[in-house]
C-alpha cells in the first residue's frame, strides 16, 4: 500500500497555490463505521492529505532540494464528514516561506452531489531538514519525495525530481 | 504604532501559536520554561510576526542560528565571553540578566521573554519609518 492520500494533482501554481482530489472509497479498509453505522474517512487522514498537499507545494517551490517535513499543525477544523462516494479536494495555499521552513494555508473541500463546498480548514508549518546534518545521516537521498510522490506528480503532468541514489 | 498596540499584537501571535489564554502572556514571560514554547514554534511565531507586522525577519535576527554550534562561541556546554557577547550584538532585543550568571547553552532560549519579542517588533517598525 502507498502511504498516499492524493489521488490527483488538478492544478497548481508555482509557489504559490495546489490543488489535489481524493476519491473515498467502500472499498478503502481505513474507512471507520460511526455509532450511526455510518463509514467515513477519519479526519486524521484527511489531515493527512492536506499535509501531502501542502508539502508537495512547498517541495516544488524548492525544486524538491529541500527535504520538507511537517513540522506542525497550527489549526484543524472539519465541519462534515467524508463518506464512501464523495470526492476531498484539498486546496493549499503557501503564505511564508524562507531557508528554514515554509507554512500553508489548506482548505477542505467536499464534493457530495454536484459542486465543492469547503468543509474545514488545515494550516500547517513546515521545516526544511538542515542540510549538513541530513546529508550526514540520509546521504544524498530525498527520502520524502520517493517513487511515490514522483508517480503521483507523473501522472498528475508534472515533472517529477529526479531520483536520487 | 504605540507600544501597547505592538504589545496586544504581539500576545495575539503567542496566544495563537502557542495555544495560550491572553492572561498568561506577561511582559516578563519566558517563551519556552513559562510558555512552553519549542523550537519548532520559534519558525511559527517569525512567520506570524511578519505577516501581522507586514516586516522581513532576516535568519537569525530575532532568534539565533548557530551560535551555540559554534564552537568559538562554546566551551563544555556553556557560552564563553566572546559568545555571549555574540549573542548580545546580535539579539540587542533579548534579556540576557539569567544567562550572564548561569551561562549554559541550553538556557540560550530562556533569553526570550514576551517584552524581548515587543522591543523586537518596536525597534524594527521604527526603522522602517525611519
Amino acid at each position: 500500500m502507498r502511504w498516499l492520500w492524493i489521488d490527483r494533482i488538478v492544478d497548481l501554481a508555482a509557489g504559490e497555490r495546489l490543488r489535489a482530489i481524493k476519491h473515498v472509497s467502500l472499498a478503502e479498509e481505513h474507512l471507520f463505521v460511526t455509532p450511526a453505522g455510518v463509514p467515513v474517512m477519519p479526519a486524521s487522514l484527511i489531515i493527512e492529505g492536506m499535509a501531502q498537499t501542502a508539502g508537495l507545494l512547498v517541495g516544488h517551490a524548492g525544486g524538491f532540494r529541500e527535504k520538507v517535513l511537517l513540522a506542525k499543525i497550527q489549526r484543524a477544523t472539519l465541519d462534515r464528514e467524508a463518506t464512501p462516494g464523495c470526492t476531498l479536494m484539498y486546496e493549499a495555499t503557501l503564505t511564508r516561506m524562507d531557508p528554514q521552513g515554509a507554512s500553508c494555508n489548506g482548505t477542505v473541500h467536499l464534493r457530495a452531489d454536484d459542486e465543492f463546498v469547503p468543509i474545514g480548514t488545515v494550516d500547517l508549518l513546515f521545516t526544511h531538514l538542515d542540510h549538513a546534518r541530513s546529508d550526514e545521516v540520509f546521504g544524498n537521498t530525498n527520502f520524502v519525495f520517493g517513487e511515490s510522490f514522483r508517480t503521483l506528480l507523473r501522472l498528475s503532468g508534472i515533472e517529477p525530481p529526479e531520483a536520487t541514489a | 504604532m504605540e507600544r501597547d498596540e505592538i504589545f496586544q499584537k504581539v500576545r495575539d501571535v503567542l496566544v495563537e501559536s502557542l495555544a495560550l489564554d491572553e492572561d498568561e502572556v506577561r511582559p516578563d514571560a519566558k517563551l519556552t520554561t513559562d510558555l512552553g514554547a519549542e523550537s519548532i514554534d520559534f519558525l511559527d511565531i517569525k512567520f506570524q510576526l511578519e505577516q501581522v507586522f507586514g516586516f522581513k525577519i532576516e535568519d537569525g535576527e530575532l532568534f539565533p542560528d548557530n551560535v551555540a554550534q559554534d564552537t568559538e562561541y562554546v566551551s563544555e556546554g556553556r557560552l564563553t565571553e566572546k559568545g555571549l557577547a555574540a549573542l548580545r550584538e546580535r539579539l540587542p532585543h533579548a534579556d540576557f540578566s539569567d544567562l550572564e550568571s548561569d551561562p549554559k547553552v541550553t538556557k540560550v532560549p530562556e533569553i526570550f521573554t514576551v517584552d524581548a519579542i515587543v522591543k523586537f517588533c518596536e525597534n524594527k517598525l521604527a526603522a522602517q519609518s525611519g
